[in-house]
């Protein structure tokens, strides 16, 4: 019984720290933000060649082989330096082929992913039936695929996109290949930029028969998109403590008042303990069947909500600066908005829990 | 992370299964009255090894082996069984601990072993009418004469004063001293001369609270816990542990549950309230805190069984304020459901226990008594003080230069 980060796990969560303090500083952050373009091929190689493009993918074909909770982990340290990438997309995708591939076609792209010489994302969201796989309804006809998906992240970049179907099932589409046609959505959050895809009669690889493995897909996309808001509004939290500790008025730092102390440290009430929520949803979505797909929505319906409350209340102690587009507050709020909504609101996710509780 | 028990601590929960077999006791046994038979079990407990298991022998517990883990399986199976383990009063819970730490060798002697069977009872003089967050203040005075403290003054907000045999409490010794200099820890014999009991009506319609009055009260020089003068600092010892004792997740989870069978029980226009798609809502986000703070304190015990504490060191601060909020977002979310019924006052048996929240005044009494933590132990305010200060590092209130800690 052990409820705690192994060294291995935190020497990563170190490891990625040090990179992005190092790789992506905010000055560059902003370059990468202001021009929308969510990508830096440095970057993305230096996570490549830590291993993280691999994560999810077996040691055979390259990859590195761990857990959602490691991936999770570093989903953390990722929204808290808000940094551009397309690593959430590419770990579904990846997540998807690996688990889900039956043959030599969808097998042979694992290679490729695991080095980060090829990036995935995953095409999941539906006009109306939004982000339930049951309901989806792309049709696959022969090996091809038709029908529309939107907000789906880094599509412009992607070679490899995983894409829901009807009856819940996925299936592969070369990013490049043809009867794919993309148009982007103008996204709030500029590290994670979001396009709507159409596919026409496009060449696919189907993965799956059933639901099951966009439903674990879902769980585990959960897991990351909780853990990524905890380190995005862990960091909105220290660049609030930083601000009140120096910014004056009335003649003294204003985080000696008391009104501005106490909802400091609510706020870190309300995220901290959060921690060890998305590390029990993302090592249930692992280790606990029957648990994972209610942990991983509970998780991200709580995280999210605070982070988001963390969120305006930060760009309040900032004042009049944390309403600019210069302070780097914006940043962080902007990628809490993405994860509160991508794969589910609060509310949604909540009735799922409901239900998934008998109640 | 690995949530399974290994092979050792599966057999352990066996063993502690089969023991708590024996209860409820049987035969002639069952028919002797509750606190005897309690006592008797709790006098097997200890001779088993599973209860108490963290104080000498020699002091009347059962002196294994430090081991969290096991502390943790045999809290739980025994809280699961119903069966009578460790005393949670403030004898065992609170004094003990701090005898341990700082006690003398007598003192020891005297008081552990009378006070975890629970044959000695005590209550906590900490509070005063003038000294409540700044507790450091308290006026109330243990002048030396001979070999005594000649103790004058007054204590309030001290539950089980009426019953309890001795106090353990704070009074200014030294008044020449600063402030948390000049106080010391004192072992009051409740029956002394010069020592009043005036109980006070709590505003669930409790009498859990009193006033103690000392009018020349003689405590013996000996009955010092530490250093005289130290008392303050021997004190936080104790009151670590009462935060430990407020903050209970067992607890919450069971609340929590009530609360879902309360919505299947309630109705939300002419429909089971359980239905009601808002309320689900507010269910699930109210489970969103109850899991946090499970998991919270499930990282803050891997920490502490691992030897590293201080890496669980500002959900520690939080748990506090973390309970007693989730805690008071259930019962709030009850007192919605109860409709009307929440103009109904509590009944006596509502108010005498802890008896689970099965009836519609059960709740009331919750809703009303949830203000209780927010308050006891270090407020809230208290505790935001604390996290803010301690935990992030924001500069501490503005104090008189003469009024350090």
């Amino acid at each position: 019984m052990d409820f705690g980060l192994s060294e291995e796990q935190e020497l990563l969560q170190d490891t990625l720290r040090g990179f992005v303090q190092q790789e992506c500083p905010p000055a560059h952050l902003r370059q990468i933000f202001d021009a929308g373009i969510g990508h830096d091929d440095a970057l993305w190689r230096g996570l490549s060649e830590m291993g993280l493009s691999g994560l999810l993918i077996e040691e055979k074909y390259g990859g590195s082989q761990l857990e959602i909770l490691d991936a999770a982990l570093v989903c953390e340290v990722m929204g808290f330096g808000g940094v551009p990438s397309p690593l959430l997309g590419h770990l579904l995708a990846s997540l998807a082929i690996q688990e889900g591939a039956n043959g030599d076609a969808g097998i042979s792209l694992l290679p490729d992913l695991a080095t980060g010489s090829r990036i995935g994302t995953v095409a999941l969201c539906e006009e109306d039936a939004g982000w339930v796989p049951e309901a989806w309804s792309c049709s696959i006809r022969d090996g091809r695929i038709s029908g529309q998906k939107f907000f789906v992240p880094h599509a412009d970049i992607a070679d490899v996109l995983v894409v829901g179907a009807e009856g819940g099932r996925l299936a592969v589409v070369d990013g490049g290949g043809p009867g794919i046609m993309l148009r982007g959505h103008d996204g709030i959050d500029r590290s994670r930029p979001l396009s709507r895809v159409e596919l026409v009669d496009a060449p696919c690889i189907p993965l799956a028969e059933d639901a099951a493995l966009a439903g674990r897909v879902v769980d585990a996309g959960l897991a990351l998109l909780a853990a990524d808001a905890f380190g995005a509004a862990s960091h909105l939290i220290d660049l609030a403590v930083e601000y009140a500790k120096t910014r004056e008025q009335f003649g003294q730092k204003i985080a000696q008042f008391q009104a501005v102390k106490h909802q400091l440290a609510r706020l870190g009430v309300e995220i901290e303990p959060t921690r060890a929520l998305f590390w029990y949803a993302a090592h249930a979505v692992d280790h606990l069947p029957g648990e994972g797909a209610r942990a991983a929505a509970l998780a991200k319906a709580h995280i999210t909500d605070r982070a988001m409350e963390a969120a305006r209340a930060v760009v309040e102690l900032h004042g009049g600066l944390g309403f600019t587009w210069e302070c780097d507050v914006q940043m962080g709020f902007k990628r809490v908005m993405f994860d509160r909504a991508f794969l589910g609101t609060p509310d949604v996710l909540r009735d799922r829990c409901a239900d998934l509780a008998d109640w | 992370m690995d949530l399974e028990y290994n092979e050792e601590y599966r057999s352990y929960r066996e063993e502690v299964r089969r023991f708590l077999m024996g209860w409820p006791l049987s035969g002639r046994e069952a028919e002797l009255p509750e606190k005897e038979r309690e006592a008797i079990f709790r006098r097997r407990g200890i001779e088993a090894g599973f209860v108490y298991r963290n104080v000498p022998s020699e002091y009347g517990g059962s002196g294994q082996e430090p081991d969290a883990l096991k502390d943790a399986i045999v809290r739980d199976e025994f809280y699961a069984h119903g069966a009578p383990g460790d005393l949670g009063t403030q004898g065992a819970g609170m004094l003990v601990p701090t005898l341990l730490e700082f006690g003398s060798e007598e003192q020891k002697t005297r008081f552990i072993a009378k006070a975890l069977s629970g044959e000695e009872s005590w209550c906590q003089g900490y509070s005063e009418p003038g000294s409540g967050s700044d507790l450091a203040s308290l006026q109330c005075r243990g002048e030396l004469q001979g070999n005594d403290y000649v103790i004058n003054g007054q204590k309030i907000w001290t539950s089980s004063a009426g019953q309890a045999d001795w106090m353990f409490g704070l009074f200014r010794t030294h008044p020449d001293e600063s402030k948390h200099a000049g106080i010391s820890y004192l072992l009051v014999d409740m029956k002394s001369s010069g020592l009043e009991v005036c109980p006070l009506k709590e505003m669930t319609g409790g009498m859990e609270f009193n006033e103690v009055f000392f009018n020349d009260v003689r405590v013996p020089i000996e009955n010092t816990v530490g250093k005289a003068g130290e008392g303050w600092k021997v004190s936080r010892a104790t009151l670590i542990h009462e935060r430990n004792l407020i903050a209970s997740p067992n607890m919450m989870r069971e609340t929590f549950n009530d609360l879902v069978d309360l919505a299947r029980r309630s109705s939300i226009g002419g429909r089971p309230a359980i239905e009601d798609p808002i309320l689900r809502r507010r269910l699930t986000e109210i489970e969103g805190y109850v899991s946090t703070s499970e998991t919270s304190n499930m990282r803050q015990f891997t920490a502490g069984v691992r030897g590293e504490p201080l890496k669980a060191l500002r959900p520690m601060m939080m748990s506090k304020l973390y309970s007693t909020d989730t805690m008071q977002r259930i019962v709030s979310c009850a007192y919605d459901l109860l409709g009307a019924d929440g103009m109904l006052a509590p009944s006596e048996e509502d108010v005498a226990g802890w008896a689970r929240k099965t009836t519609q005044t059960g709740w009331v009494e919750a809703y009303i008594f949830s203000m209780g933590p927010s308050i006891a132990g270090g407020a809230s305010n208290i505790q935001l003080n604390i996290i803010g200060e301690r935990g992030y590092g924001l500069p501490r209130d503005p104090r008189p230069p003469s009024d350090s800690d």
